[in-house]
């Protein structure tokens, strides 16, 4: 059950040729067979949209109250696609390459070959599908340009690119629905998955308003379910994102595969106190643009922190651009590993910008001024005015980034027109995920993962609008085809039952952790825990990791978690409208993923992309690779307890691209 | 800051509810209006009480799950924000603040300030879509050029979060401007042509059918909605509504 079944012949013909050769499953038996998806962001709509199209029987099951709430919806800036509209030589081997390398080459070649391939298709299905991309005044797409690579091949819509595709997504789910193809369910949650006979068989849901549990069979199960970023407590996931139905495959048998790599995105507005929820991103796009400093004088960097001084009052030669001092071949586009990492050595230098010394300045004053010029020109003004420029300058980044800099006004109530934002990096994304194999199954047999969810696309690091893309290309282009390879061998096998010894099972055991919650009568509310937690894994398994910090960290979250069970209280009863149970739930299982991601941080012996390991740095303090003995994908197996988890190791091969140190110098 | 909540509390759809109220110190102007929120469900918590039930999920602004009535205003007090993006620094230092959940006979109260919205799917599932399928084998994307402003504009009508703020607002409980935005997205795209008589036919049975009451062209649901949403949407779904049912045979 661990073979990546990466398709024999040349990189580029991989893809087209397995398809050609895998099973299928005739119209007529589709309907006989039943698929369950769990979430219903960009991958899991897709998905369950394509299903039901090609004739499948779907169930889909969101926690939000309608699909079109899960979080791909936040996606701010983009999604890639190697459509070389603007004519700067893209190609597919391009977008390859670059996520190879923005991944610090610890990806599978082929699957990256393959995201690379269906990206046209997805901006082609989207247009058709009604999404108002950006566009020129000649009425084609726009494009603009992202991190870790030299071209412009992000389609957008203003900054909310994500919101215009899942709901695209999401019309294409309603539609099944309105023709009876998807059975939708929404305030679900999926409790656990049922394994018959080595095969996973369905899932046990909870109806999140009257606390009932239901067994749900089905011939195979896909997991979207996104990724866990909220272990960290404060990122930018939604409240409700979650690992659980992860972790209760994983528990299961699927494989959990590089857990610890966990994207830190550098531009996100600072934390601002104690009472704090999460994080907001500040799209990746504002780096096309914007320019990030800090004052290069301490003293000055002290004054601003003490409000005595303000940005706008230090002069041109007393900046330091960072990012385009250490990276000048991209500058302020480096990938957002090197800038996360970047704005924090600075910070932590004593340069920093805000009250807490953690923030660093993004600022729009040269691009006003840029556009400013180029729009009096194409307007014909002759000599115009500095205040001229300036405000149509403004207007322009308006046009581009309106509602991004009022979401900044809105947090932290000053004005990025007229003075530079201050950001800091958080935790935005999880790249590992489910291990998955070439066609996305798990190491159970009959289990998918998608999105978010899975390893498999983005190594150690993701580029900027790449979720997007393999969200989607996972949900409409790449599992709708896989998965018929397995399910052609379930055309005889009949509906599924849940009325077996399994399911009856896997039901009892949800209920006892249930009962266990809500019985448990303790001292402190879910969410003491949760920052608790967060702050462990933000301190030593953050943005900086080291041998004796990861194990202080394991320790602190054993102890942790056992003062959870506990000293937990929850609320309420577990058969009403119960949020805090809900969340109890979740909480419990980021405790044991915690450990696991500290515990594979602490085995890779290397840094590369978002693990950064203060042993292994070059002397320039870029992260220094061990390609001799880390060229692998580390794949978890659960024993029973996380820190006693069995390493799988699949190496990485790379036949196509030559394995470099990573330059954005 | 020092506060007074009244919250509205319902234990379920049955459940005739009441207004109680809670005291509440030490609120940062920093904090959003959902943390000031986590803040007294913290301390009810550790008081041995039942936690008000509220909906929300990304905390910034896009996802539409919130949904709180503050002060006689969906959203609260500012323009053009969610209720997750209203901060502390909009009240003042002992303010009361009264805290109810969206009324509308279409949206039936879950428990407290959550109430089920899911008649906007059903509305969306009648016809909120434009039927290609999702197989990739279609036009290049930049094949039928879209004019820019047109283009805009069906963005500007595709921002709809789905909140309900607009049908909370209208004294009617009518759903017309979430309806007509998405009627207009796809109204004003090349791609929507084929199916725009049937597509806002059918989406205004389905409103109806959920028990959304009439526009009155007051303009409240638009001055509320989060996202901007301009009325002349509602003008388009109407003569779209009208020539659709004029042309029927």
């Amino acid at each position: 059950m661990f073979e990546s079944k990466i398709p024999s012949g040349p990189l580029a013909e991989k893809w087209t040729s397995h398809k050609n050769h895998i099973n299928l499953v005739n119209p007529a038996n589709k309907r006989l067979i039943d698929v369950i998806v769990v979430g219903t962001g960009l991958a899991g709509s897709s998905a369950a949209a394509s299903l039901a199209e090609m004739g499948y029987n779907v169930k889909a099951f969101c926690f939000q109250d309608s699909p079109r709430r899960a979080h791909s919806i936040a996606a701010q800036g983009g999604i890639n696609a190697a459509k070389n509209y603007q004519n700067d030589g893209d190609s597919v081997y391009r977008l390859f390459y670059d996520t190879i390398k923005g991944g610090d080459y610890r990806s599978r070649e082929a699957n990256v070959h393959r995201l690379a391939e269906v990206s046209t298709s997805i901006i082609d299905q989207c247009v058709a599908q009604g999404v108002p991309f950006a566009r020129e005044y000649g009425g084609l797409l726009d494009n603009r340009s992202f991190g870790g690579v030299q071209v412009s091949r992000t389609f957008y819509a203003k900054g909310q690119t994500g919101q215009q595709l899942l709901l695209g997504a999401y019309s294409a789910l309603s539609r099944q629905i309105s023709k009876g193809k998807v059975e939708m369910f929404t305030r679900h949650e999926m409790m656990d998955v049922v394994i018959v006979d080595g095969k996973c068989r369905g899932i046990i849901a909870r109806n999140l308003i009257t606390g009932e549990l239901e067994r749900h069979a089905a011939h195979a199960v896909v997991l979207a379910s996104g990724g866990y970023g909220n272990v960290f407590f404060l990122s930018t996931n939604a409240m409700g994102s979650n690992v659980s139905a992860a972790w209760k495959a994983h528990k299961k048998g699927a494989y959990m595969a590089n857990p610890c790599f966990t994207q830190i995105h550098p531009t996100c507005i600072p934390v601002s106190g104690e009472h704090q929820s999460k994080l907001t991103l500040m799209s990746e796009s504002l780096r096309n643009d914007g320019r990030i400093w800090v004052p290069a004088k301490k003293e000055d960097a002290e004054a601003i922190r003490k409000g005595t001084m303000r940005a706008n009052d230090i002069p041109e030669e007393d900046r330091d651009y960072y990012l385009e001092r250490r990276y000048p071949a991209f500058g302020n586009l480096v990938p957002r590993d090197v800038a996360s990492r970047a704005a924090k050595e600075r910070c932590d230098a004593g340069f920093g910008v805000n009250e807490t010394g953690e923030a660093v300045f993004l600022d729009y004053a040269s691009a006003i001024q840029r556009y400013g010029k180029t729009e009096a020109n194409i307007r014909g003004l002759r000599n115009p005015s500095e205040a001229e420029i300036t405000k149509l300058g403004k207007e322009v980044v308006k046009a581009k980034y309106g509602n991004l800099f009022d979401m900044y006004k809105q947090i932290a109530a000053d004005d990025p027109y007229e003075t530079p934002m201050k950001i800091y990096p958080a935790v935005h994304y999880t790249m590992g995920g489910l291990w998955v194999d070439y066609n996305l199954m798990t190491s159970v047999p009959g289990l998918y993962a998608a999105g978010e969810a899975n390893f498999s696309d983005h190594g150690a690091n993701r580029l900027g609008a790449s979720a997007l893309m393999q969200g989607l290309a996972d949900g409409y282009f790449v599992l709708p085809y896989t998965i018929g390879d397995y399910l052609a061998s379930d055309i005889r096998t009949g509906a599924i039952s849940a009325d077996t010894p399994e399911f009856e099972a896997a039901e009892k055991g949800v209920q006892d952790r249930i009962d266990h919650l809500i019985n448990n009568n303790g001292s402190k509310p879910v969410d003491d825990f949760h920052r608790r937690l967060g702050r462990i894994m933000w301190n030593e398994c953050g943005m900086s990791r080291s041998e004796a910090g990861l194990k202080k960290a394991i320790a602190d979250i054993r102890a942790l978690r056992d003062e959870f069970y506990s000293d937990v209280r929850v609320p309420g009863t577990a058969d009403q409208f119960n949020p805090e149970l809900d969340k109890a739930g979740r909480v419990a299982d980021l405790l044991e993923l915690g450990e696991l991601m500290c515990k594979d941080a602490l085995e890779r012996n290397e840094s590369c992309g978002g693990h950064f390991r203060e042993e292994y740095q070059t002397p320039e303090g870029e992260a220094l690779r061990d390609d001799e003995q880390f060229a692998f994908v580390s794949a978890w197996e659960y024993t029973g307890d996380p820190s006693e988890a069995n390493l799988h190791k699949e190496d990485l091969k790379f036949e196509n691209i030559e394995l470099k140190q990573r330059s954005y110098k | 800051m020092d506060l007074t909540l009244k919250v509205w509390r319902q234990n379920g759809p049955n459940d005739k509810g009441r207004i109680e109220t809670y005291p509440v110190s030490g609120v940062s102007p920093d904090m959003s209006f959902l943390e000031m929120m986590d803040m007294l469900n913290d301390q009810i918590i550790r008081d041995g009480g039942d936690p008000v039930a509220f909906d929300h999920d990304c905390r910034e602004g896009i996802c539409g799950m919130c949904s709180m009535f503050i002060n006689g205003e969906a959203h609260g007090p500012n323009r053009g924000v969610t209720t997750c993006q209203l901060h502390m620094r909009s009240f003042k230092d002992g303010d009361t603040i009264t805290i109810e959940p969206w009324r509308a006979s279409a949206f039936p109260v879950l428990k407290d300030l959550a109430v089920d919205r899911s008649a906007f799917d059903r509305v969306i599932q009648a016809g909120g879509y434009i039927s290609v399928n999702t197989s990739g084998e279609t036009l290049d994307a930049n094949a039928i050029p879209v004019p820019k402003a047109q283009a805009d504009e069906a963005f500007n009508a595709a921002t709809c979060i789905g909140c309900g703020a607009c049908v909370a607002t209208c004294k009617n409980a009518s759903a017309m401007l979430f309806v007509s935005a998405k009627v207009s997205q796809f109204a004003l795209l090349p791609q929507g042509q084929p199916e725009r008589a049937t597509r806002v036919q059918r989406m205004v049975d389905q409103m109806d059918k959920e028990g959304f009451g009439n526009c009155t062209n007051t303009g409240a649901c638009a001055v509320e909605c989060p996202k901007g949403i301009d009325l002349s949407n509602i003008a388009r779904m109407n003569r779209d509504f009208l020539s659709a049912s004029a042309s029927e045979e």
